[in-house]
């Protein structure tokens, strides 16, 4: 099952400072909830290894990111495929947009998931309320990372 | 008639064992030195994969990790479908490969592809987790009708168009003729909603090899052991059915999920036998609803032509099957043979054309699941009727009672195959108008409205073919067997009897049914009677239970064995009583020389016949051990009325069943009290289909969404009203018993009943099952 999530942030950093955060695997590592570790791979991939839970389910997934459509300063697609084991697996990828406004930063995505097997099973209820969490921790826990202070509109 | 005899409500003899916890189910077997099976399952509902084990085999405790590339080694056979149906183009229906492991494409969400064996269950499934399987996942359909469309994605390379097969019976230009002199036609779209099966006990194994004498023990949750080693032996062909002992043990519940043949309990017989050490599968509740095959998932449409006066000249019926994405053991007859057959339901309806495209999904494979196919025709029959009734102004029970066969035109042949044997269908619509009050519903329905709620009735008066079935007649439609039963009845010296019965027990109390019927025609007390079954080792070949075939086949096979051990009985008594053997009367137990007192009871008999030193050895064999296979002439047609009341509250769209009454007509009764528990199981199966079960797949990424409890409605004990069971006897003319069977009955006939209680409740034509306050709300919010 898919679903699609959006958000917006206000960043108090300049976008290349932005940028470069978002590019910068020790900053990802810290904002992605549950990730236990995050290494670069020759092909400019990272994989991670990350503890996600959902409803019942609580897995260890094997995720390999990687960045597409790369256009610094200001855009990217960040996808990921996680595999969890017999929990099922998990993707989903996020068009980042940055748009400077004033000595600020102003960040949106719009993000896609799909989850599979267990996680389906037994979560597909639990599964849209806890894609949006994630992203939303993800996204506040890099604005903090980047500027100290996040703005999120309404 | 006694308090133990046919006819009496004996309380179930096995209960006392399953309530106090001294069931002996699947999982409470362990053998010494056993190990574990965990199975590695898709998470895609469409995938290609390759998969690495080396991790896997060397994690903590695993003894060995099988891939579906070991079982092609091994040289096994797949799964097969036991019923070739034949197609309007005049070939058998298509019939890819089903492997007991997949090999390199996984087609539905728990599709398994490898199996890890470990020390404990703990360290198989967490080394399962270790399997490196690199999925290529592929594009997905689930819905039957999208099945069909030309750019959905193929479940098989063989199945072009994803078609298993294109089939039709009936009359269709007859058909066409009545609709073209129609006064009325009545038409519907509707939806049998697909089902999970959810028997109490999850499907379990153990594999045990023998290597002194080369046999495997299955252990595993089936309801018909002979069925599994027959199919496990000449098709997957493991070993020789003489090398090869099926036992199946209390069972709790099938509803038809353990006739089947799957692939975990077939694997885990044979990594027995690689592994030399007994091998043990338990599914987890998951597992249970991803695998056990799934029921009904039909579209249809439906159309009924009447004449001015009501009387039904035609019905047309073009329905769209749901067979998941490989065939079940029996999937193929479910949707035409045990479908179509009943399009005639009770009514003297001319011609009928009927056709059924079954197709592949990715999705869980389908089959019979209580009913099997029956619910599916009396839905689409029942709703019909009653829309037409509505459309036409005329009472429903009024427009049903003018176009009810007749009670004295029986033998009647109908459009579509069958000839029904015998029936009173009026009779069964009068005793459920009485048991209801219908007359007394309009006064209800203003009371209701006073309240603020909206009340409705709705009736379906349904008719099944149980007894399955003839062999001849099953094997000229393409079964790939017969379905006779078998029986035994074994004296011990001491005057007790062994009854071994090719009927499985999982739920329908046989072990109190038959001992009835052995008591009361052998004058045997109750207690001194044991029922056997379930254990290839034990009884004679047999073909188990579904298809309400116990009593009436596997009955009446225990009624044959019955009359051969009476007519050697009668032998033996007539030599000890020195009497001539036609004045021998057999009664009560006792055997008599006519019009004396001399008399030998049937322990007696027992008794010289095992310790034989006054006995007529020179034309008599010793022992009282008679056995007997029964096929049934034709089958039965067990048939009647139920009707429902219901309010909805039009502020929630919640429906409250207030009344359920249930007028059936079961033949012959043994145990009363058995028949209306299995009239209310099936009852509350029904209604769980009508108003809260429904198994959801996304429909991109074919994940199973109903995939728990959480998510996957089932009834409980609130929805349910008091269900008044009544019966009325006509029985069955073939069979020696005149029973006809009860074990479908209810979940049969009552999504009909609901759904027309519903609509007419809300006055809408129509509502899709399962009918959720939602879409109760929706449909009246629309409608007004």
């Amino acid at each position: 099952m898919a679903m699609d999530i959006k958000g917006e942030y206000r960043i108090s950093a300049d976008r290349q400072t932005v940028w470069n955060a978002l590019n910068d695997p020790e900053v990802l590592k810290r904002c992605i909830p549950g990730c236990e570790s995050m290494e670069k791979e020759a092909d400019g991939s990272y994989s991670a290894r990350m503890l996600a839970k959902i409803g019942p389910v609580k897995a260890k997934f094997s995720t390999l990111i990687s960045l597409s459509d790369v256009n610094p300063p200001e855009s990217y697609v960040i996808s990921g495929q996680g595999k969890g084991g017999p929990a099922g697996f998990g993707k989903g990828s996020a068009e980042v947009r940055l748009t400077e406004i004033g000595d600020q930063t102003q960040l949106n995505y719009s993000a896609s998931m799909q989850v599979g097997g267990k996680l389906a099973q037994v979560g597909s209820r639990l599964v849209a309320g806890a894609a949006r969490k994630y992203a939303d921790d993800f996204f506040s826990r890099f604005v903090k990372d980047v500027s100290g202070d996040a703005q999120a509109p309404g | 008639m006694s308090a133990t005899g046919i006819g009496a409500a004996v309380r179930r003899k096995e209960d006392y064992r399953f309530l106090t916890g001294n069931g002996r189910y699947l999982d409470d077997i362990s053998l010494p030195n056993q190990s574990y099976a965990y199975f590695v399952r898709s998470p895609h509902a469409h995938a290609t994969f390759t998969v690495g084990i080396e991790k896997a085999e060397n994690a903590p405790g695993v003894i060995a990790v099988f891939t579906g590339a070991d079982i092609v080694k091994a040289g096994l056979g797949g799964l097969i479908c036991g019923w070739v149906i034949t197609g309007k183009n005049g070939e058998p229906h298509k019939a890819p490969p089903h492997p007991l492991l997949a090999v390199d494409t996984v087609r539905h969400v728990g599709d398994p592809l490898a199996v890890v064996i470990a020390e404990s269950y703990a360290q198989a499934k967490d080394a399962a987790e270790t399997v490196e399987v690199d999925y290529q996942p592929k594009a997905a359909v689930t819905s039957p009708t999208a099945a069909l469309d030309n750019s959905a994605p193929q479940v098989h390379a063989d199945a072009p168009g994803n078609l298993c097969y294109d089939w039709e019976i009936g009359d269709k230009s007859a058909t066409d003729a009545m609709f073209n002199k129609a006064h009325h036609v009545t038409k519907l779209e509707l939806i049998n909603n697909r089902l999970i099966p959810n028997a109490i006990e999850p499907r379990s194994a153990i594999g045990d090899y023998n290597s002194g004498t080369d046999e495997i023990t299955l252990y595993t949750t089936s309801q018909n052991p002979h069925v599994a080693r027959l199919v496990i032996s000449a098709f997957v062909q493991l070993t020789p059915e003489h090398k090869l002992r099926v036992v199946a043990p209390d069972i709790g519940g099938g509803f038809g999920s353990k006739i089947f043949i799957y692939s975990e309990e077939t694997v885990a017989a044979w990594a027995a036998r690689e592994l030399k050490r007994p091998v043990k599968w338990t599914a987890e509740r998951s597992e249970s609803f991803m695998t056990d095959a799934h029921g009904r998932d039909h579209v249809t449409h439906a159309e009924l032509a009447l004449d001015k006066s009501g009387k039904f000249l035609g019905m047309k019926v073009s329905t769209v099957a749901n067979l998941g994405a490989y065939l079940s053991t029996f999937a193929t007859c479910v949707p035409t043979y045990l479908y179509a057959t009943l399009m005639q339901g009770q009514y003297t309806t001319e011609a009928i054309y009927c056709e059924v495209k079954a197709v592949f999904t990715h999705t869980t494979p389908v089959d019979a699941l209580r009913g099997a196919g029956r619910p599916e025709a009396t839905y689409v029959v029942e709703r019909l009727v009653e829309q037409a009734a509505r459309e036409m102004k005329m009472d429903a029970s009024d427009l049903r009672k003018i176009n009810f066969i007749p009670a004295d035109a029986f033998p009647y042949q109908t459009q579509v195959a069958l000839q029904y044997d015998s029936g009173n269908y009026a009779g069964s619509m009068d005793q459920a108008l009485k048991l209801i009050d219908y007359k007394g519903f309009s006064k209800r329905k203003e009371q209701s409205k006073a309240e603020g709620k909206l009340r409705g009735v709705g009736f379906s008066a349904y008719i099944e073919a149980c007894g399955i079935a003839p062999s001849a007649v099953v094997g000229s439609l393409g079964a790939g067997v017969g379905l006779y039963e078998s029986a035994e009845i074994r004296f011990n010296p001491t005057g007790n009897v062994t009854v071994f019965t090719g009927s499985h027990s999982h739920g329908q109390g046989h072990e109190t049914t038959f001992a009835q019927l052995v008591s009361d025609k052998l004058g045997v007390p109750f207690d001194n009677i044991d029922v056997v079954h379930g254990d290839t080792a034990r009884i004679p070949f047999a073909m188990g239970t579904y298809g309400s075939r116990s009593l009436a086949v596997g009955g009446s096979a225990i009624s044959k064995a019955i009359d051969k051990v009476i007519a050697k009985g009668r032998k033996i008594a007539a030599h000890t009583l020195e009497a001539a053997e036609e004045d021998i009367e057999f009664k009560d137990g006792n055997f008599t020389v006519k019009g004396t007192d001399r008399t030998m009871d049937i322990g007696a008999v027992a008794f010289a016949a095992y310790v034989p030193h006054n006995y007529p050895s020179d034309e008599l064999e010793p022992g009282l051990d008679e056995s007997a296979f029964y096929d049934p002439a034709n089958f039965t047609f067990p048939a009647g009325t139920h009707a429902c009341e219901v309010e909805v509250d039009p502020d929630t769209g919640v429906v409250d069943i207030v009344k359920w009454v249930a007028a059936d007509d079961f033949g012959n009764i043994v145990n009363p009290m058995i028949v209306e528990g299995q009239v209310h199981g099936g009852v509350a199966h029904g209604i769980g289909q009508a108003l809260l079960e429904g198994c959801q797949y996304a429909p991109d990424s074919g994940q199973l969404l109903t995939g728990s409890f959480m998510d996957y409605g089932m009834p409980r004990a609130d929805v349910f009203p008091d269900i008044e069971v009544a019966t009325q006897v006509t029985p069955c003319p073939h069979n020696p018993l005149g029973v006809k069977g009860c074990g479908e009955a209810g979940a049969i006939a009552a999504p009909a009943a609901l759904v027309n209680a519903i609509t007419d409740a809300i006055g809408a034509s129509n509502i899709t099952m399962p009918a959720t306050p939602e879409k109760v709300w929706r449909a009246l919010n629309a409608a007004g």
